[in-house]
């Protein structure tokens, strides 16, 4: 689609001079526009094609069409405020995007979390990577041309939004974190709940290997596809199943472990290929993974508060109100003013379910963060999508697209 | 069976034209397969297995606007995306429809800064406003509703 004032290679040949090869400026090969309204690119991503018949010469992204000033608009919110608009940057994976946000302001202003919001924060972390991955599979396959496997992942994601509505009563922007805790303690039902997802899902995920896994027509559009080398993931920043597609052991709740990811035993699978195939066989391991970190946090939930009792920085319980004078002064600083953290900056990273997503929070003192901004993995892979998709078929393009599961909303925030 | 034995062997049932018209683009209508955001994952629940929007004749998205005759903006509209918003808006055929899905597309939602357009209604005309933040499926389905209740208001002068 066209349409914009900056147009980049509306017949323009000088503008395409740098981000073409000269063969395009001669039209020896045809330069084509993609996006950012189409089906494939998961989102508003814009891409400039370079083609030799129908082969990917080279790719050019042009990002920027989700743009929403979040990162911005963080500025002028109080802390508590703006958790509010992490939830909207990875839409589907929310509940990591408060999570690291909460991580760095504890960082910051040293906040404890109790153990029971520690467990409820890995719990629900893992449950939004599965949901994630959901997603991902779904239009994955949808894009390859496997339509009914879209419709079995969301009706299994269906269940995961029924528990997150349970504890947030938002289906999927929950802002249910919150620094020194989460919002409030789980309700009843939250257990049987997940213990009937526990025993419902993995059946699931044996079924859509048998539809995919071994199928010849998925074999053929994704071995081989999207060739990325362990080196080449490093050097472009590559994490997540993107880099662990090439074979490299790196999951940040391994090597760097937060909210207690160190009491958990699960496994990291590795790729070997490096391509579209072994990317896929990795996130549908994840979310077998994950299913086991539920488990086992559900079985060593303990009992306890599940908010900091730090009366500087989180706000009192309504029951306190009535009877304690420092309790509402604490209630009015908190909800007209905020609190003041030190000055200071911090960087805190966790694993989402597309990679790395880091959260550098600068204070200088004040109720409002100074700057907020996240690396987000999305905006990483995308710069090696032109290196992926070189020299493939642009059929092919559709699932390396898919395989590196970029957000656009992460991506442009 | 309740219609048959009704006309007997008569087999003629008298409606006026924009009546039977209408009811015709209400059960036939064709979305346009369109997501920004948050709001496009919850659309794509409403068209998935459990909330299946072909249960009101909305079998099948389709990615050209020149073969469909509903937008559902689903997300928020940055100031970089609206151009090609009101392209895909004027490439589709008449008639047409608009349901502005969610807070954001509505009015800018919680986004009141340089980078969001502070609602569609700005770029397109928009029948339907459904608000939510993302709607749940539901209230999509109940903005879907609404319309079809729209649609079958309409009259043949209207249309000239």
């Amino acid at each position: 689609m066209t349409g914009s004032d900056d147009n980049l290679w509306q017949g323009d040949v000088e503008k395409l001079k740098g981000l073409v090869s000269e063969r395009a400026l001669t039209g020896e090969t045809m330069v084509l526009n993609m996006g950012p309204q189409h089906p494939s690119t998961h989102g508003v991503l814009r891409l400039l094609l370079e083609l030799d018949g129908e082969t990917v010469v080279t790719c050019v992204p042009d990002i920027g069409y989700l743009h929403t000033g979040i990162e911005k608009n963080m500025e002028s919110k109080r802390y508590e405020q703006s958790i509010v608009m992490t939830d909207r940057m990875d839409y589907l994976s929310p509940m990591g995007n408060n999570l690291v946000y909460c991580l760095a302001m504890e960082k910051l202003i040293d906040l404890d979390v109790p153990p029971r919001a520690q467990v409820i924060r890995v719990l629900l972390s893992e449950l939004t990577r599965i949901n994630s991955h959901l997603v991902w599979l779904g239009t994955h396959a949808l894009d390859i041309g496997a339509m009914s496997v879209f419709l079995y992942c969301f009706r299994e994601r269906e269940r995961l939004l029924d528990i997150f509505e349970m504890v947030s009563g938002q289906r999927m922007m929950s802002t249910y974190f919150r620094p020194g805790g989460v919002w409030r303690d789980v309700p009843a039902e939250f257990e049987p709940a997940v213990r009937d997802f526990i025993n419902y899902f993995p059946p699931r995920v044996d079924d859509y290997e048998k539809l995919l896994t071994n199928n010849p027509l998925w074999l053929d559009r994704t071995q081989g596809i999207g060739f990325i080398s362990a080196d080449d993931a490093i050097r472009y920043g590559c994490s997540g199943p993107t880099l662990r597609g090439s074979g490299v052991n790196w999951d940040i709740r391994k090597a760097l472990p937060y909210s207690g990811y160190e009491n958990f035993d699960f496994d990291v699978p590795l790729g070997q290929h490096g391509d579209v195939y072994d990317r896929y066989l990795i996130r549908i391991e994840e979310m077998r993974q994950s299913l086991r970190i539920v488990e086992q946090a559900l079985d060593k939930l303990p009992d306890g508060p599940v908010r900091s009792n730090n009366r500087k920085y989180v706000p009192p319980p309504r029951s306190e109100l009535g009877q304690s004078m420092e309790a509402v002064i604490h209630h009015f600083k908190l909800w007209t003013e905020g609190f003041r953290p030190p000055v200071g900056e911090v960087y805190q990273r966790i694993e989402s379910p597309r990679g790395e997503l880091g959260c550098y929070l600068v204070s200088d003192g004040e109720p409002k963060p100074w700057r907020v901004h996240f690396r987000t993995p999305s905006f990483i892979h995308l710069s090696v999508l032109p290196l992926m998709s070189k020299d493939h078929l642009i059929a092919d393009l559709v699932g390396i697209i898919g395989s590196v599961d970029i957000v656009l909303g992460d991506c442009d925030r | 069976m309740g219609l048959t034995s009704k006309l007997g062997n008569m087999g003629v049932v008298t409606v006026k034209l924009e009546d039977a018209i209408n009811w015709s683009r209400t059960r036939a209508m064709w979305p346009m397969l369109f997501g920004l955001a948050c709001c496009a994952i919850e659309m794509m629940s409403t068209q998935a297995a459990v909330y299946d929007l072909s249960r009101f004749g909305m079998e099948l998205m389709r990615p050209s606007p020149r073969q469909s005759d509903l937008m559902i903006v689903a997300g928020r509209v940055t100031r970089k995306m609206a151009p090609v918003l009101r392209q895909l808006y004027d490439q589709m055929p008449d008639p047409k429809w608009v349901i502005s899905m969610g807070d954001c597309a509505s009015c800018g939602g919680v986004f009141n800064n340089y980078a969001i357009v502070q609602g569609v209604d700005e770029i397109v005309p928009v029948d339907v406003y459904v608000a939510g933040c993302p709607p749940r499926p539901e209230q999509l389905i109940h903005g879907i509703m609404m319309l079809h209740e729209r649609i079958k208001q309409e009259r043949i002068k209207d249309w000239a």
